[in-house]
């Protein structure tokens, strides 16, 4: 990536990018207390006012709102609008729910065979391994993608080099020959489909659509009482977001970001004068792509079960939602966007908010809620272009 | 050597004199069935597998009238007996569970009695068994050709070695040619598996060469049947299929476990066996002096093992030396279980020729199931190829037009009983309603949207997910069925090995028709021709008189009504469900894009394309639709790649960027 150095740039400094981007301050405070306050609160570090479950949502909910802003970077920013960077989140939860799975597994397996009088061999346990976590698709040979599954250090370089190779694979044959706009949102969803066909499927090794269970339980604290592997979690989560949301608000407030911004205005003109637009666009797609799957990584061992469904193109598409919906092009939006939207999504589909008798009828929000957030979408493109973040423009135009 | 039953010659008598009975017989027939069975009297009414010969041969030599009639009737155990006087009397259900009695000769009632005085004549299985076989022999000789033809099927349904001089007798008096060529071919599976000599059997096999019906194959392969079998040396009267290697067609491991298995050679202690040995033998933590806890490798544990078998506690390791050097003593094979060389060397041969034209019959049967799945892509795809390929407009919801087109189907039918009505009546009804839905959108949103395509893909899916949760709210989530008429519900059966499913033919015929008529609209109408104009350039068109607006609003129209009547027609092959649309939205558009956008003859190419490709996947890996699908996208993408414009590219002005 040549990035021409520009002269007339200020001198790069910490203190004026924060003073640039007066929202990252605001960011990271709301962030820094939000995580303060559910510590607080939490069952496992605090008073007990949240329980164990809604930290974890809380913590999948910060998951959710990384990969909005990576989604917020490569459509919002650059204009490509992907419907596949649930894929890359769903890889990364494969890559670590393997070790999970298998690690956990190997322990049981190990106290297990341990209590006979003869301590088993390695290939006895991998076998037992084997055949505990494939019996249920009707095998019990260990797949050679789970060869190093035992390996914590493995797994993490896979979260990281399994959404990044597919990306930079695909957005390289996608760019190379000049697919955009809609077509590449068909192509990559075509993508997504494919990927959960082929993982729906038994003999792939990863269990086809039984997914892999139990991520809730980390190998070497399984004694540890879930109440504090959620906070754990939530704070990993918080980490990852704030980083995340730093190296995103630092690349696109930069020169990169006046490139990356102008493909998207006008992507012929910015290679007309004289910038590699494909290079620029890989290099959006991969880093964005790894950091969805860092985010799946976080995410899965909260929910505590993966399968192909979560990978299914829909699942994209409501990311592109969340993002619309919280307003693009802005990093704050598309944290709004996936925070409130999903937030909104689990407590009414969950029961948690009281249906509403119309005398004539009676509106069950489990069934309703699709509807109205399908509408919902629809008079958000049509009449709010800019999102609920569009607000803080008045709010800012105001003063 | 061959035990020929009594019962086959006396059938063979039974059919000879059977054929005569009409002419210088009929003299005898004088007797009355009763009396004839009076003869017999204590042997029709407690039959057994012993006695039976002796009635057929009774009845044989009577000849009286209504003989069949009276077999099949003692089998089906509707013959009864009265007790006062040994009558033997047909009865049917009387009133008040009663029976009424009719006569075996005349047919006329003969007395209203009850069940209790009366006794059935209950045949137990072996007996009725010989009787349908006489049954059949008589049957073969019915005037009726379609009775002949009904006991040919009972033949090849169960064959048996009984049945080969019944049927070579009934051949010789056979006059329809039709039926005799089926008795011939019938012979021909018959005398292949159970003809007492050899020549026969072969001349029997060459006729079924080439053959490619599942009975002669199957016939073939009966005789083709091995048995897995080892020995020092191969014995003389042994027909070998094959000789095994062990380590190199047979599994070493296998091999000698078969040894054991016999008792020849002493059990190959696996590691579960090893484990188990050294456990029993662990003695104050110790095995063989080696510490229990450092048995943790198969090398330890075969050191321990040894330690003990040199003490003689347990028997020696059987090492993989021993295994080959013991199986190498003796030779392993599969035997054909039929002894003749000359019959099994005859079908193979058999078997191999039939083998070239049933991959080309499969090859056809694998295209017209190509053929079938491309009409169902294309009439998903077709809606979508004008108001996508032609307006560029991108409708997320275009899978729920075609689920409305199916709920369309779906409540026609729940009003309207008559299959073929609700078909006639559901497909118009369809088209209405999402024409009229088509339009609404396009007034309400897609109107607003024309120069943000990318915001269109999102609004229509939000449309999308708001229909299919409304679907699921009116229909509930179950599957519901759309059925075809009983006219449409068969199949197309060309031999054994390829049919077509009518539903499908029908589904390809309305393919057809709606390109026709789609490119009939778009080349020949007034409509088509104003569409065409608006979009290869909107002003230009309104400066020529042209509204493009109401232009834009009856393309979409046509395009979701055209959906709409594919969804009825889809209905028909899948299930109705509301997630029914999602699952064609992704193909559909692939279809479009890779035929090449803005062509409807594009659409048709990329249908084809991707049926086929389907449908070949599947070929080499039959059992495993998702992985036909996951390489038919992977496919699809690499496609994009080379050729980015699709199959059919438009050039010029009509390329429209």
């Amino acid at each position: 990536m040549d990035i021409p150095r520009h002269t007339a740039a200020a001198p790069s400094s910490r203190r004026s990018f924060l003073r640039d981007n007066p929202s990252v301050m605001w960011f990271m405070g709301c962030l820094g207390l939000f995580s303060l306050i559910v510590t607080i609160l939490s069952e496992g570090m605090g008073i007990g006012l949240i329980s164990t479950n809604l930290v974890k949502v809380l913590g999948m909910t910060l998951c959710l709102c990384l990969i909005a802003i990576a989604m917020d970077v490569v459509w919002g920013y650059c204009g490509i609008l992907s419907l596949g960077h649930f894929a890359f989140f769903g890889l990364g939860g494969y890559a670590i729910g393997m070790w999970l799975m298998y690690a956990r597994t190997e322990i049981v397996i190990r106290d297990s065979l341990g209590r006979g009088t003869i301590p088993p061999t390695e290939l006895e346990v991998s076998e037992a391994v084997a055949a505990q976590i494939f019996g249920v698709v009707g095998s019990s040979e260990l797949p050679m993608i789970w060869s190093f599954a035992g390996s914590l250090t493995f797994q993490l370089g896979m979260v990281v080099l399994v959404p990044g190779l597919l990306a930079l694979v695909f957005g390289w044959l996608a760019f190379r020959s000049r697919v955009t706009g809609v077509y590449l949102s068909i192509l990559t969803q075509a993508m997504t489909l494919a990927l959960s066909l082929y993982l729906f499927q038994n003999d792939t090794g990863l269990r086809g659509n039984n997914g892999l269970s139990g991520l809730q339980n980390v190998p070497g604290f399984l004694s540890t009482p879930q109440a504090i592997i959620s906070i754990w979690f939530f704070w990993a989560s918080a980490f990852a977001l704030g980083a995340g949301y730093l190296l995103f608000a630092w690349l696109v407030s930069g020169k990169f970001g006046s490139v990356i911004r102008a493909i998207r205005d006008n992507e012929a003109r910015v290679r007309f004068l004289g910038y590699n637009v494909e290079g620029y666009k890989l290099f959006v797609f991969t880093v964005t792509a790894i950091v969805s799957g860092i985010a799946g990584a976080l995410y899965y061992p909260q929910a505590g079960i993966i399968n192909p469904a979560e990978i299914a193109p829909i699942a994209s598409i409501y990311l592109a939602v969340w993002v619309a919906i919280g307003g693009r092009g802005r990093l704050y939006g598309a944290v709004i966007g996936a925070a409130s939207v999903s937030l909104l999504s689990s407590w009414l589909t969950g029961g948690g908010a009281p249906n509403i008798d119309l005398g004539f009828y009676r509106v069950v929000w489990t069934d309703w809620w699709l509807v109205l957030l399908g509408l919902g979408f629809v008079l958000v493109t049509l009449f709010f272009p800019k999102g609920i973040g569009g607000l803080f423009d008045y709010l800012v135009r105001k003063q | 050597m061959l035990r020929l039953p009594r019962f086959v010659t006396l059938v063979a008598c039974l059919m000879i004199c059977a054929m005569l009975r009409p002419a210088p017989l009929a003299a005898q027939a004088d007797t009355p069935l009763q009396d004839v069975l009076q003869a017999v009297q204590p042997l029709v009414a407690s039959p057994s597998r012993a006695t039976v010969p002796q009635v057929l041969a009774a009845l044989l030599d009577a000849d009286a009238p209504g003989t069949v009639d009276f077999l099949r009737a003692w089998a089906e155990r509707e013959v009864h007996e009265r007790p006062d006087d040994g009558l033997f009397f047909y009865a049917r259900d009387g009133a008040d569970r009663n029976l009424i009695l009719i006569d075996i000769d005349t047919g006329e009632v003969a007395g209203d009695v009850s069940s209790r005085d009366v006794n059935q004549i209950r045949p137990n299985a072996g007996v009725r068994r010989e009787i349908n076989a006489a049954l059949v022999s008589f049957e073969l000789l019915n005037p009726n050709p379609d009775r002949r033809m009904a006991a040919l099927a009972a033949i090849a349904r169960s064959p048996d070695a009984d049945q080969i001089p019944a049927l070579e007798s009934a051949l010789a008096a056979e006059e329809e040619a039709r039926i005799a060529l089926r008795m011939e071919r019938l012979l021909d599976l018959l005398n292949a598996r159970f003809a007492t000599d050899s020549a026969t059997r072969v001349d029997a096999i060459e006729g079924l060469r080439g053959d490619i019906s599942t009975e002669a194959r199957r016939a073939l392969n009966q005789i083709l049947q091995t048995r897995a079998d080892f020995a020092p040396d191969i014995p003389e009267d042994t027909n070998v299929a094959r000789i095994r290697t062990p380590g190199e067609d047979m599994d070493l491991i296998a091999a000698y476990a078969t040894l054991s298995d016999a008792g020849l050679v002493p059990p190959r202690q696996g590691r579960n066996a090893i484990r188990d040995a050294l456990r029993l033998n662990a003695v104050s933590g110790e095995v063989g002096g080696i510490p229990v806890h450092r048995l943790d490798t198969d090398e330890m544990r075969r050191t321990a093992y040894r330690a003990l078998q040199d003490a003689g506690t347990v028997p020696p390791l059987v090492t993989q030396a021993d295994m080959e050097a013991r199986v190498a003593e003796y030779i392993f094979f599969d035997a054909y279980l039929e002894p003749d060389a000359a019959v099994t060397d005859a079908a193979r041969d058999a078997l191999d020729s039939t083998r070239t034209a049933i991959s080309l019959w499969q090859f056809l049967g694998i295209s017209l199931d190509a053929l079938s799945l491309a009409s169902i892509f294309f009439l998903a795809a077709i809606g979508l190829a004008i108001t996508f390929g032609v307006m560029r407009v991108i409708n997320m919801a275009h899978g729920e037009f075609i689920m409305m087109g199916a709920y369309t189907g779906y409540v026609v039918q729940t009003v309207i009983p008559n299959l073929t009505t609700s078909l006639v009546v559901a497909f118009p009804l369809a088209f209405a309603v999402t024409f009229g839905a088509g339009v609404a959108m396009e007034r309400l949103v897609i109107r607003h949207l024309y120069t943000r395509p990318l915001e269109t893909l999102l609004a229509t899916f939000g449309i999308s997910i708001a229909l299919q949760q409304l679907a699921k709210n009116i229909f509930g989530t179950q599957a519901r069925p759309l059925t075809s008429p009983d006219w449409l519900a068969g199949a197309i059966q060309v031999n054994d090995v390829v049919s077509v499913a009518s539903i499908r033919v029908a589904i390809f015929a309305m393919a057809l028709a709606f390109l026709l008529l789609l490119l009939f609209i778009l080349n020949r109408t007034r409509l088509g021709l104003e569409v065409r104009a608006v979009t290869q350039n909107p002003g230009m068109a309104a400066s020529m008189g042209i509204n493009p607006d109401r232009i834009n609003m009856l393309t979409f129209g046509l395009g979701s009504g055209i959906a709409g009547v594919a969804g009825v027609a889809i209905g028909l092959v899948a299930q109705v469900t509301s997630e029914m649309g999602a699952n064609y939205i992704v193909q559909s558009f692939m279809t479009v894009v890779v035929g090449g956008v803005g062509s409807v003859f594009g659409t048709l190419a990329g249908a084809t394309l991707i049926g086929a490709l389907q449908k070949g996947i599947e070929w080499f890996n039959p059992a495993n639709t998702l992985a036909a699908q996951t390489y038919m996208v992977l496919f699809i993408i690499l496609f994009i790649q080379f050729r980015p414009k699709g199959i059919v590219a438009l050039k010029g002005r009509a390329a429209g960027d």
